[in-house]
This record gives C-alpha cells, structure tokens and sequence, in this order.
C-alpha cells in the first residue's frame, strides 16, 4: 500500500511529529477512514529503521515524548520513484492515484506527468483485454468488459482530473 | 523502422483567435491503427482533418507516401481523397435519399466504375458487414448501428490505403460500438489499410495499435505499444 510513501510526501515540507502527521493525513486522505494512531508511529519506526527518515528533536509538552522526523535524501529518492511508477491498473485505484496528484501539486511538481503515466498504464491494459476478447467466448469477452468498463471509469476521472489540475493546485495551496 | 504512410509535422492551424492546433506532429505507419484521443475541442477531429486533407494547416506539413500533400489544390486533395482514403463520421454521413447500396457504391460510381459491378461491389460488402438485409433502405429506414456498418462498407469498398473515423461510435451504444469498431478494424486490417480514429472513449482508443492524447491542440503522450 501507498501509506509509508504517503508519510513521506507530507514529510517533504517541514519536520513533524507523528500526532502531526496523522492530522494532515485524516484531513487531507482519510475523511472516511482515519488512519489509527498505532499505525503512524510503526510505520515510522519502519522508516526511521530503512533510512528514508531521520530523527530531529524529542520534546515534551505535558505527556509522552514526542519525536520529530525529518524526510532523509534516500526518502526524497525513494518518494520520487514512486511518484513516477503508475499504479498497477486495476479496477477502483482511484485514491492511490488521488493520493499522488495531492503530493505532487503540495510539493511543486509536475501532477499532470502523473496522470498521462497512468493513463499510459491503463490503456496498455485495456489494449491486452480487448484484444482478448478478440477470439473469446461470451463468458471470457463479459468477463473482460468487466474490466474495461472499470478502468474506463478510471480514466474519465484521469481525464477529468487532468482538465482541472491548475484549479485544484490553487485551492490546495 | 519503416517509412511512415502518413505523417504530419509541427502542424498549427487556427480558427479566427481560436488555436486549434499548435505544434501537432504525429506518423501513421502502413496497416497500423492509431487513435486520436482527447476531449471535446482539444484538437482531435482538426489533426484527422489535417491528415485527410480536408484541411490545411496554417503551418507544418502533411506527407502521404512522402509526398507533400498540405500545399497541393483543392482538386489535387479530392483526388486524393477520392482514391486513397476512406472516411468514417459519428451520423449523418450517408446520403438519405440513396438506399444502403447506392451509399456505399457511391465512392465507385464517382470513380467511374459503372453502375452494375460499383452496386455488385457494394452488395458483397454490406453482406460482409452483416447487413446485407437494409441494402434497399434508405438511411432514415435503418438503426444507427446498421446505419454506422453501412458507412463502414462505404469507406473500405474503394480499398482505401487509409480509413479515418471521427467518433464512429459517439451516436451508439456500447455493444453496437463494439460490433461496429470490429468490424471496422477487422476489415481494415484485412486490406492491410490503416485506420485513423478520433474518439474521447478509451474503450474505443483500446482497440488501436497506439494512441497520442491531444490537449489544447498540443501532443501531451505518444505510447507505442508491440
């Protein structure tokens, strides 16, 4: 899943602490799922433990420690890649690909190369379907319809997306 | 990698202040399928027009089989039109007063051909698109789908080197898309023409070799795909 890469591209502004981040990540990706508490912080041991993010400053305000992170270059490195790989095209990926557009425009670069990546990836897919359904059964050309129309839906949203990406810059800025 | 059929370079073509076109380039090689895909006004059914000649552009060039075909005349166009492509529009491209057979002998007929073997033609071709039983019909008479494969008979009957479809399938439902993008390409490929197809649907777009996506009259991906 895109959650530790996630941490990373809300890393990439400023150090933050894991109470922090869980914020920024429920109000700008979890509105319907907010991610737990436990889940922020071994996630970010996870990192801390590969080297994509380093440990800047402990403080305490009335309670427990708190840790502040820092995104290290090998974290930069290892966010770039994955903003560039599409996802793998599958039906209802909608919110891994959200996810990437909201980093990119945040952190200043190119959402747009996002989408026409993506939308490379999915019509390869759909390509390899229909030509299935070229010399298929009933059965197997539903069964890849099935698909297809998944992933056009996919791609309207891209292409919907895409023709709003200087508005949606704007309003997240 | 193979002379391209068709090709065309840095096109710009402009409507009044309206850019339609603005750097376009793009190659068609021999029996391939490419789609011209984009939304609505981004440039796509003006790039086909380009490409068949209908248009030409302020600047750049279009080639067919190497030769220079945007600076030629009105006439030398038709021409070319006539003889080597074969065109495919969303509805309202047949003639309604002609029944299914007389639209589709049509391209022959202007060719000279005389009207027994043009209409002879036309029959074999209607049956191989599966719709053989409107032949007597008028446009106004048939579905849109059988309206759609009778256009398709009409611009493959003249063995076209190239076949270009503006939104075949925009007026029909997805089956009947599918039925009519088939056999589109299936007959295409057969003759070893090359299809040209704008269309704003990726399931349509999925059934070319390649696709270029258009936004704002510019180029924004080219995938080639074996």
């Amino acid at each position: 899943m895109s959650f530790p890469q996630t941490l990373l591209g809300l890393l990439e502004s400023a150090p933050r602490h894991g109470y922090d981040l869980k914020r920024e990540y429920d109000a700008r990706f979890g509105q319907q799922r907010p991610v737990k508490s436990a889940q922020v912080y071994s996630t970010l041991s996870r990192l801390h433990r590969d080297g994509a993010v380093t440990v800047v400053g402990v403080e305490r305000v009335d309670g427990p420690d708190r840790t502040t992170y820092a995104l290290t270059a090998d974290g930069v490195t290892h966010l770039e890649r994955w903003l560039a790989e599409p996802e793998e095209a599958t039906p209802y990926l909608q919110s891994a690909v959200y996810t990437k557009v909201v980093l990119a425009l945040l952190s200043g670069r190119p959402a747009a190369h996002i989408l026409d990546t993506q939308r490379t990836a999915h019509l390869t897919v759909m390509r390899t379907l229909t030509e299935r359904k070229r010399s298929a059964d009933l059965p197997t050309t539903l069964a890849c319809d099935f698909s297809l129309f998944h992933l056009e839906a996919d791609l309207r949203w891209l292409e919907h997306t895409a023709a709003r990406l200087d508005r949606l810059a704007k309003e997240l800025s | 990698m193979t002379e391209p059929l068709l090709s065309a370079t840095d096109l710009h073509l402009s409507f009044g202040t309206t850019t339609a076109l603005a750097g376009a380039s793009v190659t068609v090689q021999p029996g391939e399928v490419l789609a011209l895909l984009g939304p609505s006004g981004s440039g796509t059914s003006t790039l086909l027009h380009c490409l068949a000649g209908i248009l030409r552009p302020d600047a750049g060039e279009v080639r067919f089989c190497g030769t220079r075909i945007d600076d030629q005349g009105d006439e030398a166009r038709s021409r070319l039109r006539a003889s080597s492509f074969g065109f495919v529009f969303q509805f309202g491209s047949l003639v309604p007063e002609l029944s299914a057979v007389e639209n589709v002998a049509l391209p022959l007929r202007l060719a000279g051909v005389k009207r027994r073997p043009a209409e002879d033609r036309a029959r074999v071709w209607l049956d191989r698109l599966d719709v053989a039983g409107v032949g007597g019909k008028r446009p106004g008479q048939m579905s849109g789908g059988q309206g759609q494969r009778v256009a398709v008979a009409r611009a493959l009957v003249g063995n076209p080197r190239v076949v270009f479809a503006d939104e075949p399938t925009g007026a029909l439902d997805t089956l009947n898309g599918d039925l009519v993008m088939e056999e589109l390409l299936g007959a295409a490929r057969e003759q070893g023409a090359s299809v040209v197809v704008v269309t704003h649907e990726a399931r349509v777009a999925a059934y070319a070799d390649r696709e270029v996506v258009l936004r704002d009259g510019r180029l924004t991906a080219d995938a080639v795909v074996a």
